[in-house]
């Protein structure tokens, strides 16, 4: 179980938001929604202390993250798969060897288990023909499931993504979504999705944050959205093309 | 304020790579590759300005050496002692802060603005253990190697210059260098190595470690991590002489 107290955060004079009280139980998925620079990616690089709040904690599994000794937080983080908004894929090293790294390093599998596994995972992404490419080879949308297969690859309990669907294809995304409803319910993997796509959050997530004014703004389950009387809110999924009922 | 900040990151950069350098399984590979990179590679570049200094140094000593009362094997004492204890390693060191320097500030100072090193970390790997260590590890190994490399054909530069110019032969030049020759200065020039190794890689890596901005400000990091590394070589060359000799 992921909590969130009271969370503040600046970039020097700039607050990014304050009062963040969130609490996301085992399983679940939690969709975090809003503007553009309101500070989600921000939010979720929290979680496993990349970076530090201003004041508040952060506890995974009752233990606040930000005072965990190194060690401690790195086996921590070996729980969490992280999608970065941008990949964040090697480019030292082709694609496939993106997703092998996490084994190579944290496993003593013999290659063809490695090399089963990573095909596996990349099969779920849909990218199984990638063989060596390099990473300046592939598309945008290419990157992002490269990135995503590597997140998953290590099967952790917690998986964060960062627009996980963000360019790509409505049929691609349709099996991205399929992906990570997969994920949390079989092998009950806690999920938190950044993501712009209202029809992705309501289709798979169970609570969702909306971050706004500086601060989390709303906070609830799906079927309270889909009554919710913020205005805010309201607007905000509006202004998507899929309407909420 | 901002150096005295600045310079107190440094250390703390470098206090946890000496911490982190016993997790050998994170940099050997890493290790290894950078020995080529910064040490075969270099290679090249070195020995060509080590054979230039040479040459110029014999010309320029033989034509303010007239006196007939000199024997001409000075020159070859001459220019023997400035390579070995001198020029060799300063001027193999400022090549190398522009070829080595800039191309580990732009390595980290991508990965840094592309979310590389973040990604690292969030696998829970130590991300100054794996980057940072084996980079400045492998100039302890390297560039003594690219010293010696520098003297040799310093001297051989030096020998071939004396020859054509019809100042000396070979034998002569080399008979003076050999007479005033002390290991000492050897040792003194490895040394001299050692610490411009040291220099230039741990500023280059603090520089693009820590760098923000996107490619501007990887390009910063770079110019920065260059024009560092020749300021604190020329520096340290001083101490050195004044503490060694
Ligand atoms: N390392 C940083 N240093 C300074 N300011 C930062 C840093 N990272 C983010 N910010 C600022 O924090 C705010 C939130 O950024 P964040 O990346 O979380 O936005 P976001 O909600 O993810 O936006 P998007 O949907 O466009 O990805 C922005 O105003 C940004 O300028
Ligand atoms: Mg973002």
């Amino acid at each position: 179980m992921i909590e969130i107290k009271n969370l503040k955060k600046s970039f020097g004079n700039n607050l990014v938001w304050e009062n963040v009280n969130l609490t996301i139980p085992d399983g679940q998925t939690l969709a975090i929604i809003g503007k553009s620079g309101c500070g989600k990616s921000v939010l979720m690089k929290h979680i496993n202390a990349l970076l530090t709040p201003d004041s508040g904690t952060v506890t995974v599994d009752g233990k606040n993250v930000h005072e965990l000794s190194y060690v401690d937080l790195r086996i921590l983080r070996q729980r969490f798969g992280f999608l970065f908004q941008g990949a964040a894929l090697f480019d030292s090293i082709s694609a496939f060897e993106n997703v092998a790294f996490p084994l190579r390093y944290f496993t003593k599998w013999p290659e063809e288990k490695i090399q089963r596994r990573v095909m596996e995972c990349l099969e779920m992404v849909n990218l199984e023909n990638i063989g060596d490419k390099g990473t300046a080879e592939l598309s945008g949308g290419m990157r992002k499931r490269v990135g995503l297969a590597r997140a998953i690859v290590l099967e952790p309990d917690y998986l964060m993504y960062d627009e996980p669907t963000s360019g790509l294809d409505p049929e691609t995304s349709d099996e991205i979504n399929d992906l990570i409803i997969h994920m949390s319910d079989n092998l009950n993997i806690t999920s938190i999705v950044v993501t712009h796509d209202m029809h992705s959050v309501l289709r798979i997530s169970d609570y969702a944050a909306f971050l706004d004014e500086q601060k989390l703004s709303w906070y609830g389950t799906i079927d309270e959205m889909r009554v919710a009387k913020h205005e805010r809110l309201k607007s905000f999924t509006k202004a998507s093309e899929y309407q909420i009922d | 304020m901002d150096i005295f900040y600045d310079f107190g990151r440094y250390c703390q950069l470098l206090y946890q790579a000496i911490r982190s350098s016993t997790e050998v399984k994170t940099y050997y590979k890493n290790f290894v590759s950078e020995m080529i990179k910064t040490g075969y590679d270099s290679l090249p570049i070195v020995m060509l300005a080590g054979a230039f200094t040479g040459a110029v140094l014999t010309i320029q000593t033989s034509y303010q050496l007239v006196s007939p009362v000199i024997p001409k094997s000075t020159i070859g004492a001459i220019v023997v002692q400035s390579i070995v204890i001198e020029l060799a390693a300063v001027i193999s060191g400022l090549v190398l802060a522009g070829r080595v320097g800039a191309r580990i500030a732009t390595e980290l100072g991508t990965m840094r603005v592309s979310e590389q090193i973040d990604a690292i970390e969030s696998m829970g790997f130590n991300s100054i253990s794996f980057l940072v260590v084996p980079r400045v590890l492998a100039s302890f190994v390297m560039f003594p190697v690219l010293y010696i490399a520098a003297a040799s054909c310093g001297i051989g530069g030096g020998a071939l210059a004396g020859v054509i110019s019809g100042q000396l032969p070979a034998a002569e030049f080399l008979k003076g260098g050999r007479e005033y020759f002390l290991a000492w200065d050897v040792v003194f020039g490895l040394t001299k190595a050692v610490v411009f190794g040291f220099v230039i890689t741990s500023i280059s890596c603090f520089k693009g470690y820590y760098a923000t901005g996107g490619a501007e400000g990887v390009g910063k990091a770079t110019t920065n991590a260059a024009v560092l590394s020749c300021i604190y070589i020329l520096l340290s060359d001083l101490l050195l002489a004044a503490i060694l000799l």
